[in-house]
């Protein structure tokens, strides 16, 4: 491979903000509650929308009587999906390099049957949302109610009942690789190690739930969505193309948005249905969905059964790795993005830290009458990273080595790059040694063991896991472009001086919480050469903001920061241009500095950004003849040299089990990991820190448990348990940095890597824990109820 | 979601709350805290036609002194039981308990007498009450009756309070000197109704046990009393052999239900332990 190199400019500009732990901007509007969430808007002549949703998981729709509840004072609208299906057209969740992926159509309402519990059926409108939960529960619908599909691992068998007739079978993607000679390195091996992992069905718990108002105008065929939505111009696409409307017709608009974590990202029935609404009724809509909706009609994540084996040499070396994994994913693959998407990364990622030829897998997605599994925050990484990390402490202990050293002989080095993984996804340059390294220095790993050792002849029983891992950020159009949909991976800002003087900047980047306005500030600023304080960020709005692919993948910094680095430089060069216009100077000789023009040479000081607004605004006749000064630049930037920027890192856990209770106390966490250049130390530790808790949540408490009706049994706050702050320990980070030379930034995303190793590093903990029973747990979530019948204790 | 629609009175007086309840009969609810019950409305699990709010009734919250006992107001909030020098002094068992009843924002609304009245069988303050040997005070048109912590839960969230009628206060013995008492909860959150909890008072002799009391919460229907259990422990002292004989004793005297996060033998089986980590420091092993 080629050595690439970047310009790394803006690493070098005086004044520079990168690096620095810069206070979000937007904190103290969200602080005081000022933020403007989808629920904050409140249109004239607004309409609520409410849906009846699915008491079945499979049933069919026989007949539906509406009168009831039309009946009602202050219902304006029940809608049935026959009459729904007449204004839009449906969607089918397939990619074209997901080969051999098959869903069935989706519309807003479903035509024939419903298909899982808590599907929205029928649509009521009404003038409050309360008159509109009133009418919900007068409307009768006769069902037909249908044997249900819920357990993944019997989908595909005969006697299963299908859930679309035309698919032929309930098999949604079948997913093989097949790399060096698996069985060859089995037969040389000394060990083979086999492990099932099962990962429960879990979900993103937004702050703020999905919700959107819809607003069309029809005399000029405009439709305008507030939308909490994490991108924007995908849903302007979509809406447009289902409805039949002219794109540059539909606004989306997304203010604040209260958490995503891919929740967000998705096409919701309910949520189009909302727009068709407001299309018939021709008036703003609203459509927020409640706590009770979005536990079962949120997507879903997880919920794997790997099977997983590695085979080793007695001298430490890992030879191979294979999985068979099983995934179901509800009636329908998700629209746009697929529910193929989690398998497909568990496949192309196991065994990802380390050095191996030999690769086998096979991946089957499954349909179930359960609500729809799509991605989540750090796709498919928990699994992939648990299933690798759990292997190789099985084969470490296999092998009587220490679980870390086993780690260090087989890592790719660090000195080895660019290289390649046993599937072939290229690694640019990774960190694993340093940042393993770093973590059992932060962690003092042998004053660790000695006191888990002590405590183990006291009868506490204490454990060290760890997790090493890589993550995907920065997704180039390889990841869904490629494959047929219309999902940006490139990023587009705009950078615009006023006549003040200060600086405009419109992204296609979104902020979703995670703090994203605060690193485009910062690029800008050192881009540019001004405070931050002149900046005023433009962000979620497809009629002011430049095409953009928004927030996913870890890719907000890295290609949304890099868009605004290019732009900024590109102002830069033409206000210098302008101020050397009005200094008969060399623009070369100029740079911008904390807001004024200075020389470069000497720092003093020549003339004000304010000056140059007020010439080029209010007296461009006074500049030369034939100069016009140009004071807006766009630039775009998606990454071209590598199809993904991998990171990398290593997480460690320590925890204590009661083996008498089954609670798991966690004690202490370390996550130290490599995501390039650092814009922010705060924001990335903020998200580290937190998508290790989102991790945990999977590893201990979250799970979307149903019955075998297909009934989901804990859809509420206080059965559904997130992680809350009481049980979690202290998470400590570090970093190591390896700059992608794709971009002149260097950076690379940071927002899945937490979540990616934290499960891991639990579950090794645990294991380790455990070490001295007879004991072994490969199931998430690790619950009191587990903990104790792996003891034999009930 | 929302509410099903309901009319609100806001009571100025006991008279008035229960002449508002004779009225509306069946179709009335008493709204205390709301900390229960506006979850239940907003997730349309009841739809009362009328909320009858006694929130403002003057003498209803406060904790007072009677001599051998303190009266905590039903309307008294958790977190003024919390704070409470008389409860921390008197009635050491509620004080250990009340910090386990959620968090500090529902603390701060929620009501003593909620809690007993709500009857929830997870709920921490109903078997504290059967521990301490409580009394209910209830209220009627014809005045108020008092009913003993043992005749007062009747069943999954049924109580001896009858249609019409309004929990005015419960009486706390004060401890008395040679008692002690114990509490412990396995939950899975900080906050969460336990998976199972104990709440024990025993007199002690030295370090041995005498009319010992063991009431476990989210083991039935209701708080569940083990006096076969207790019972082993009068007249003895502490010793691993004891813990064992309680576990399984209470493996024999509890039925407790199945729900998401632990079935049956689990809580037998944890009762047991929380009997050993209670008990044993009780009696100062
Ligand atoms: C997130 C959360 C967690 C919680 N965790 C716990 C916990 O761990 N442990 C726990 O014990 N509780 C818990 N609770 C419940 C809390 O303690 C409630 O405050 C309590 O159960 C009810 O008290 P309230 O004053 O809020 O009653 P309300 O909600 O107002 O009323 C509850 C019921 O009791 C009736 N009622 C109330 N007062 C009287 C009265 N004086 N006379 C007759 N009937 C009356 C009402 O009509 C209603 O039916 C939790 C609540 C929440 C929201």
């Amino acid at each position: 491979m080629n050595e690439v190199v970047a310009d790394r400019w803006i690493l070098d500009r005086p004044n520079s903000y990168i690096g620095r732990s810069v206070p979000r901007p937007n904190a103290p509007r969200l602080a005081e509650g000022r933020g403007t969430f989808v629920d904050d808007i409140e249109l004239k002549r607004m309409l609520h929308a409410t849906y009846v949703r699915s008491p079945y998981a499979h049933a069919r729709i026989k007949s539906i009587d509406p009168a009831a509840a039309k009946a009602l004072p202050g219902v304006v609208a029940v809608v049935t999906p026959q009459e729904m299906a007449k204004i839009h057209d449906p969607w089918v969740g397939v990619l074209t390099h997901l080969e051999g992926i098959k869903s069935a159509p989706q519309y807003a309402l479903p035509l024939e049957k419903a298909t899982w519990q808590g599907e929205a059926v029928v649509a009521v409108v009404a003038n409050t949302r309360a008159t509109a939960e009133d009418a919900a529960a007068l409307v009768e619908i006769d069902w037909e109610v249908l044997p249900p599909v819920t357990d993944a691992e019997t989908a595909t068998e005969g006697e299963t009942p299908l859930i679309h007739n035309d698919l032929g079978d309930n098999q949604a993607w079948q997913r093989k690789a097949d790399f060096g000679d698996v069985d060859a390195a089995y037969a040389d091996a000394d060990h083979v190690v086999e492990e099932t992992f099962v990962f429960g069905r879990h979900t993103g718990v937004c702050l703020e739930s999905r919700g959107l108002v819809a607003d069309f105008e029809p005399s000029e065929e405009q439709l305008t969505v507030w939308h909490n939505n994490q991108c924007p111009h995908m849903v302007q696409n979509i809406l447009a193309d289902k409805f039949r409307l002219e794109e540059h017709k539909v606004r989306v608009i997304t203010r604040d948005v209260g958490g995503s974590f891919g929740i967000k990202v998705h096409t919701y029935a309910d949520e189009v249905a909302t727009v068709g609404l407001s299309i018939m009724l021709k008036r703003p809509v609203k459509y927020i969905a409640d706590r009770l909706e979005s536990f079962v009609g949120d997507i879903h994540a997880r919920d794997h059964r790997v099977k997983g084996k590695i085979s080793v040499k007695n001298d430490g070396t890992i030879t191979a790795f294979e999985i068979d994994d099983l995934t179901g994913i509800g009636p329908y693959s998700m629209y746009p993005r697929t529910s193929g998407i989690e398998a497909n990364q568990v496949v192309n990622m196991i065994g990802g830290p380390y050095r191996f030829d030999n690769y086998r897998a096979v991946a089957n997605v499954v349909y179930q009458n359960k609500a729809m599994m799509c991605q989540y925050r750090a796709v498919g990484h928990p699994i992939k990273c648990a299933v690798t990390e759990g292997l190789v402490d099985k084969a470490a202990k296999i092998l009587g080595m220490d679980p870390a050293e086993f780690r260090q002989k087989n890592f790719h080095s660090d000195d080895s790059y660019p290289t390649k993984s046993a599937q072939g996804m290229p690694f640019e340059n990774l960190s694993h040694e340093e940042c393993m390294k770093k973590m059992l220095e932060a962690m003092d790993y042998n004053a660790l063991k000695a006191d888990r050792d002590a405590k183990r002849k006291d009868g506490i029983y204490r454990g060290i896991g760890f997790a090493s891992f890589i993550e995907v950020t920065n997704p180039s159009a390889m990841f869904y472009g490629v494959g047929g949909a219309r999902i940006s991976a490139q990023d587009g800002a705009t950078l615009r001086l006023d006549a003040k003087g200060n600086v405009f900047i419109s992204t296609g980047a979104t902020e979703q919480g995670q703090g994203m306005e605060a690193v485009i500030s910062q690029v800008a600023a050192t881009a540019v050469g001004v405070p931050p304080e002149r900046l005023k960020i433009i962000t979620g709005d497809t009629e002011h903001t430049p095409y953009g692919g928004g927030t996913w993948g870890s890719r907000a910094a890295g290609i949304g920061g890099e868009a605004v680095a290019q732009a900024g430089r590109q102002l830069r060069v033409q206000i210098l241009e302008a101020a050397a216009a009005m200094l008969q100077e060399d623009a070369s000789t100029l740079d911008i500095r904390n807001g004024v023009v200075v020389d470069t040479d000497t720092d003093n000081e020549r003339i004000s950004l304010d000056e140059i607004g007020r010439i080029c605004y209010y007296r461009p006749d006074t500049l030369p003849d034939g100069f016009q000064a140009e004071l807006v630049a766009t630039k775009h930037y998606v990454p071209r040299k590598f199809p993904f920027a991998f990171t990398n890192g290593a997480q460690a856990s320590y925890l204590e089990v009661d083996v008498e209770t089954g609670f798991i106390n966690l004690i202490n966490h370390w996550c130290v990991e490599d995501c390039g250049t650092v814009i922010n130390p705060l924001l990335v530790d903020e998200q580290i820190r937190g998508g290790v808790v989102q991790g945990l949540g999977g590893a201990l408490w979250e799970e979307c448990l149903y019955d075998d009706q297909g009934q989901m049994l804990n859809a509420n706050m206080a059965d559904y348990l997130v992680p809350m702050a009481a049980e979690l320990p202290d998470i400590e980070c570090g970093h190591a940095v390896s700059p992608t030379s794709d971009s002149d930034l260097g950076a690379k995303g940071a927002g899945e890597a937490g979540t990616c190793g934290a499960p891991a590093a639990v579950m090794n903990a645990l294991n380790d824990a455990l070490s001295p029973f007879d004991a072994r747990m490969t199931s998430m979530p690790f619950t009191p109820k587990k903990v104790l019948q792996a003891l034999n204790k009930i | 979601m929302k509410p099903a629609p309901f009319a609100y009175a806001k009571a100025s007086t006991l008279e008035d709350a229960l002449s508002l309840l004779a009225e509306h009969g069946d179709d009335a609810r008493i709204l205390a805290g709301g900390q229960s019950l506006m979850a239940t409305l907003n997730m349309r699990l009841s739809a009362p036609q009328v909320l009858v709010d006694i929130n403002r009734i003057d003498g209803l919250a406060g904790i007072n002194d009677t001599g051998d006992a303190l009266r905590i107001g039903a309307m008294t909030r958790h977190s003024d039981v919390e704070t409470s020098d008389l409860i921390a002094q008197h009635a050491p068992l509620i004080a250990a308990a009340v910090d386990h009843i959620a968090h500090p924002a529902i603390r701060n609304r929620g009501t003593f007498g909620g809690s007993i009245a709500f009857a929830d069988p997870a709920a921490e303050l109903p078997a504290c009450a059967m521990a301490l040997d409580a009394t209910m005070h209830i209220a009627g048109l014809n005045g108020e009756r008092d009913v003993p912590a043992a005749d007062f839960f009747e069943g999954l969230y049924e109580t001896a309070i009858q249609p019409g009628e309004i929990l005015t206060g419960v009486s706390i013995p004060k401890i008395a000197d040679g008692w002690k008492s114990g509490f412990m909860e396995l939950a899975r959150r900080r906050g969460d109704y336990a998976i199972i909890g104990i709440a024990a008072q025993a007199k002690f002799d030295g370090s041995t046990f005498g009319d010992a009391r063991l009431v476990y919460f989210n083991a039935g229907d209701r708080p569940v009393s083990t006096p076969q259990t207790a019972a082993l422990l009068n007249g003895q002292g502490w010793s691993d052999d004891m813990a064992e004989k309680l576990a399984a004793s209470l493996k024999r005297e509890l039925d407790p239900p199945d729900d998401l996060n632990a079935d049956g033998p689990m809580r037998k089986h944890l009762a047991g332990v929380l009997a050993k980590r209670v008990l044993g420091p009780m009696a100062g092993a």
